[in-house]
């Protein structure tokens, strides 16, 4: 049996057939072809899978598609908006913010949420804010350099626009 | 900050990496990324228990499962010659099980269906009837009169795998009698797991008309997995290709050749479908290869000033139920014998005896270069127990027996030639960077007042670059690596290599190496790996091997392509071959260097106007067999505080001083470090797999077998020396596994010290704050 939902992702409308128990990290990775949102575990730990539901990371392993209804998705695929990186993106790159790139788009999307509530976090902040991702390869340092690095020049951007 | 790739490329600049504008945007193509026409989905049943005899499957449940096509047992394999495989060890191991069953997790049947939800539910579905047998956990047990035996399936009808030693038993044995003072000591390395943030997966695709298999899976070592199918599945090499796309983290773990790959690949011709298998979190932890495990006695013989003399080391390595070590066959236990370390010891001798368990098989090189990491924490830990035996400062006594600079190459008692090394400059430089000596006044001051402060010390040698094709292969394939260059007329570069990365960014780092050897900017080389089709042959990434093998390979290729230029160079030049120099990445007229052509000239006239009698085209292919391993070294200090009322132990400073030779990209130095940092704190403060008495795992998923988030994760600081390696043709030594086999011992160090005044010697890891706590407990500091 499958349940029809409609949830806007990167923006765009999609009408979707799915069984309740799908996961919504499979339906955007193997119905939409989304396939930026990665898994790595099956306990809600690595937050490989995070996206953004209305604006809030969530880690969509651990949310079913038919929660997902009527809601707006964002995924790593639509943070270059206009095919411009987003800062997030270009200081990871700068940064060596990633090494295998596994964990990098739930980090981005991680690291989007938390400038979002606090646009000029602390380390100790950023530290927390992205401690439900999980990282093997980079220690975590460089990752938290490219926060501190887009967190500024995000900062610098909304000055220059007041 | 990286820049961006100047015109003139040199070694040693940070530049941006190449790979990472697909993954920031999410356009990595990793292996579940990849869906083909008509592709099916496998799942794996798998054992409940730890040692049993299986008495029944019944497939009937699972078959009625909506869309599940078939379900496969070790019997129907064994129709094929299937059911057992080789091992790289030499071992043999079961595909799926028959007969009985050896560990928890072990694969016993698969279901292939047309979902990954009816994969799953058929899994569920399948029913298995197995009889408890008696279980071995402890491998210090293994070989005790009344142990179960494990490995019936044997001739010899004992749990004991091999004995291996290397040295000259007799004189250590007469220079640890004479010797003033003795050290002993047992040191444990825990079971753990490299597990990357991806696991292990494949899509096998036997093409029925064709005959040709494709099999994408999530490989360090394509051409290895290659040959290895050819020979156990009989089918003809070149009709095997295989691909390794993206790879999301590897440290060794996507080294070895996995049952449900094999399974994949029989389900795949059965079904005449692409098969898919991914493992989830659980089957990773729970069965896929594991590392260490190696339980050691050290023993240190040294004079009363400090002077070390002789080394003996026993070792019980617990394999699991099947020896599945990717190690180079001549070598059991790897280069556990690189166990001298840095010091200058007359006489050493080591054994090691393995055992079979029932545990998952496995031994890998977790982010090291075969048993590296055992043996370096053990040699950095034993001085520290001879420092506190001697009443001495750990550094002062490093200081006493560091082999000096003017003795390279040095010939260790157990047969290594290091090539390269300035240990006291590289030491006195952490030392300093950190303020050691008021460090120990600090302590000093604390220790008054009752509180834990440690200071540890790791000046480590590691061994990498496996290797020189004399004694260096795997099932006889020599342990060279290759390079392939094609330069277009335009003067952009292809160039293809044997090796297979997983983070450790060589679409920049090699494209700087063949870049800088030919006069081309690194942004117009295009570096690709990974697939059989195309690569040249090579043995894999792993024990830092890439640098140090393929990257010479690379360099020496490069050359190759430079000496057919050259040729083409005096053609243009209207000079003779000999009247030609490179200089600051040109040819030029000897003696007129403002007449001069560049790499992109000599590129286009080899395709548009080569010089009669030459050969037009401008590629080549180079086989880099490397003469030595390279020593890559450092000094790690780790300062820390514990908490005497929780055990918490808190890491308020670490410095790595690393010396990897020449560096090709710092900024990718620098992030190979941090990484490997990360994975030693975690070793030695969080990480194990843990087996209770009936043998089922306690650790199979993240929120068991913790690994470290940004929190707890130090701040790492950075710096380094540079000896350059005088047989690599750039100078490079490698990184990748230094951080991770040099800190262990660092950290370890740090809260004995810590832990010293109360008479504490050594705590074996992981140091929770559960196992500190314990130690404070019996020490009377804290009340129970
Ligand atoms: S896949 Fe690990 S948290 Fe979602
Ligand atoms: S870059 Fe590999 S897991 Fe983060």
């Amino acid at each position: 049996m499958s349940h029809h939902i409609e949830i806007t992702v990167n923006g765009t409308h999609q009408a979707l057939d799915v069984e309740p128990r799908l996961p919504l990290v499979f339906a955007l990775r193997e119905m939409l072809d989304l396939t930026g949102t990665h898994v790595g575990c099956d306990t809600t730990s690595c937050g490989a899978c995070t996206v953004l539901v209305d604006g809030t990371p969530v880690k969509s392993c651990t949310m079913f598609a038919v929660q997902a209804d009527g809601c707006s998705v964002e995924t790593v695929e639509g943070l270059a908006a206009g095919g411009e990186l987003h800062p997030l993106q270009k200081a990871f790159w700068e940064n060596h913010g990633l090494q295998c790139g596994f964990c990098t788009p739930g980090m981005l999307m991680t690291a989007k949420a938390l400038l979002a509530r606090n646009p000029r976090p602390s380390e100790v902040e950023i530290r927390r804010g992205i401690s439900g991702n999980l990282c093997r390869c980079t220690g975590y340092q460089n990752i938290v350099k490219a926060i501190q690095q887009a967190a500024a020049e995000q900062s610098t951007a909304a000055a220059a626009g007041d | 900050m990286a820049i961006e790739a100047p015109s003139a490329p040199v070694l040693g600049q940070a530049l941006k990496r190449k790979e990472d504008p697909r993954f920031i945007q999410g356009q990595g193509r990793y292996l579940d990324d990849i869906r083909l026409t008509g592709m099916l989905y496998m799942s794996l049943v798998r054992s409940p228990y730890a040692h049993a005899r299986l008495v029944k499957i019944d497939k009937q449940p699972a078959l009625a499962v909506p869309g599940v096509l078939a379900v496969i047992t070790g019997e129907d394999l064994a129709g094929l010659g299937l059911h057992w495989m080789p091992t790289l060890a030499g071992d043999k191991q079961m595909v799926l099980a028959t007969g009985k069953v050896l560990f928890q997790y072990q694969e016993v049947a698969a279901v292939v269906a047309e979902s990954r939800a009816a994969a799953y539910d058929g899994a569920a579905a399948v029913e298995v009837e197995y009889d408890a047998l008696p279980v071995l956990v402890d491998a210090k047990h293994a070989l005790d009169p009344g142990a179960p035996l494990l490995r019936d399936d044997r001739e010899q009808k004992t749990n004991q795998i091999w004995h291996w030693e290397s040295g000259d038993s007799m004189a250590t044995a007469a220079a640890m009698a004479k010797a003033e003072v003795t050290v002993k000591q047992d040191v444990y390395f825990p079971r753990c797991h490299a597990s990357p943030l991806e696991t292990c997966g494949c899509i096998a695709d036997m093409n029925k008309a064709t005959g040709r298999l494709t099999l994408y899976v999530t490989s360090q070592a394509p051409h290895v997995y290659r040959t290895v199918l050819a020979m156990v599945a009989k089918l003809p090499e070149q009709m095997i290709r295989v691909v390794s796309p993206d790879v999301g983290g590897g440290f060794g773990v996507k080294v070895g050749v996995y049952p449900g790959y094999v399974v994949a690949v029989v389900a795949s011709i059965v079904t005449g479908h692409p098969v898919k298998w991914v493992e989830t979190r659980t089957e990773h932890l729970g069965s896929t290869a594991f590392a260490r495990d190696y339980h050691m006695n050290v023993e240190i013989g040294a004079t009363k000033q400090g002077r070390v003399q002789a080394l003996r080391v026993h070792t019980l390595a617990d394999h699991g139920a099947f020896d599945s070590q990717a190690n180079p066959s001549k070598w059991p236990a790897g280069l556990f014998n690189i166990c001298t370390g840095s010091y200058d010891f007359a006489a050493a001798f080591v054994d090691v005896d393995a055992v079979y368990t029932n545990k998952p098989p496995g031994g890998v090189s977790y982010r090291c270069s075969f048993r590296v990491t055992e043996a370096s924490y053990l040699i950095e830990r034993a001085m520290d127990v001879l420092a506190a035996e001697l009443k001495m400062d750990p550094a002062d006594l490093r200081r006493k027996n560091f082999i000096p600079p003017e003795r390279f190459p040095y010939t260790t008692p157990l047969g290594w030639t290091y090539d390269s090394g300035n240990y006291p400059a590289n030491f006195e430089k952490a030392l300093g960077l950190i303020g050691y000596d008021d460090l120990r006044r600090e302590q000093t001051e604390r220790r008054a007042r009752g509180e834990l402060m440690g200071i540890g010390i790791s000046s480590f040698t590691e061994i990498v670059g496996a290797g020189p094709s004399a004694q260096f292969d795997i099932l006889g394939l020599k342990m060279f690596d290759s390079a392939e260059i094609r330069v277009h007329p335009t003067g952009k570069a292809l160039a293809r290599f044997g090796v297979r990365h997983q983070g450790q960014g060589h679409e920049t780092t090699f494209a700087q190496i063949v870049g800088s050897e030919l006069g081309l900017p690194a942004a117009d080389v295009l570096v690709e790996e990974g697939d059989t089709d195309t690569a040249p042959y090579g043995l894999g990434t792993y024990g830092s091997r890439s640098t140090p093998v393929a990257g010479g390979a690379a360099a020496l290729c490069a050359r190759r392509i430079r000496e057919k230029a050259k040729k083409i160079a005096a053609h243009l030049l209207e000079c003779g071959e000999h009247d030609v120099e490179w200089a600051d990445g040109k040819f030029r007229v000897a003696g007129a260097p403002e007449r001069a052509v560049t790499m992109q000239d000599c590129a286009f006239a080899a395709y548009t106007n080569p010089p009669p009698g030459l050969e037009p085209g401008l590629e080549a292919t180079y086989y880099y067999d490397p003469p030595n391993f390279t020593f890559p070294f450092g000094t790690y200090v780790a300062v820390v505080d514990i908490d005497p009322g929780t055990g918490e132990v808190k890491v308020r400073r670490f410095l790595a001083v690393d010396d990897c030779g020449v560096v090709i990209n710092p900024m990718i130095v620098d992030g190979q470090i941090h990484g490997g940092l990360t994975e030693g704190f975690a070793i030695a403060f969080m990480q194990e797999i843990p087996y209770d008495s009936e043998g089922n795992c306690l650790a199979s998923n993240f929120t068991e077998y913790l690994v470290p988030t940004a929190v707890e994760t130090p701040h790492w600081e950075t710096d380094r020396t540079t000896t350059p390696s005088p047989h690599h043709p750039i100078g490079a030594k490698g990184v990748g596994e230094s951080p991770n086999v040099g800190s262990p011992s660092a950290f370890v160090n740090a809260v004995v010290d810590a832990l010293s005044p109360l008479g504490v010697r050594h705590v074996d890891m992981p140091l929770t704050r559960e196992r500190i706590w314990r130690v404070l407990r019996e020490h009377g500091v804290v009340s129970a």
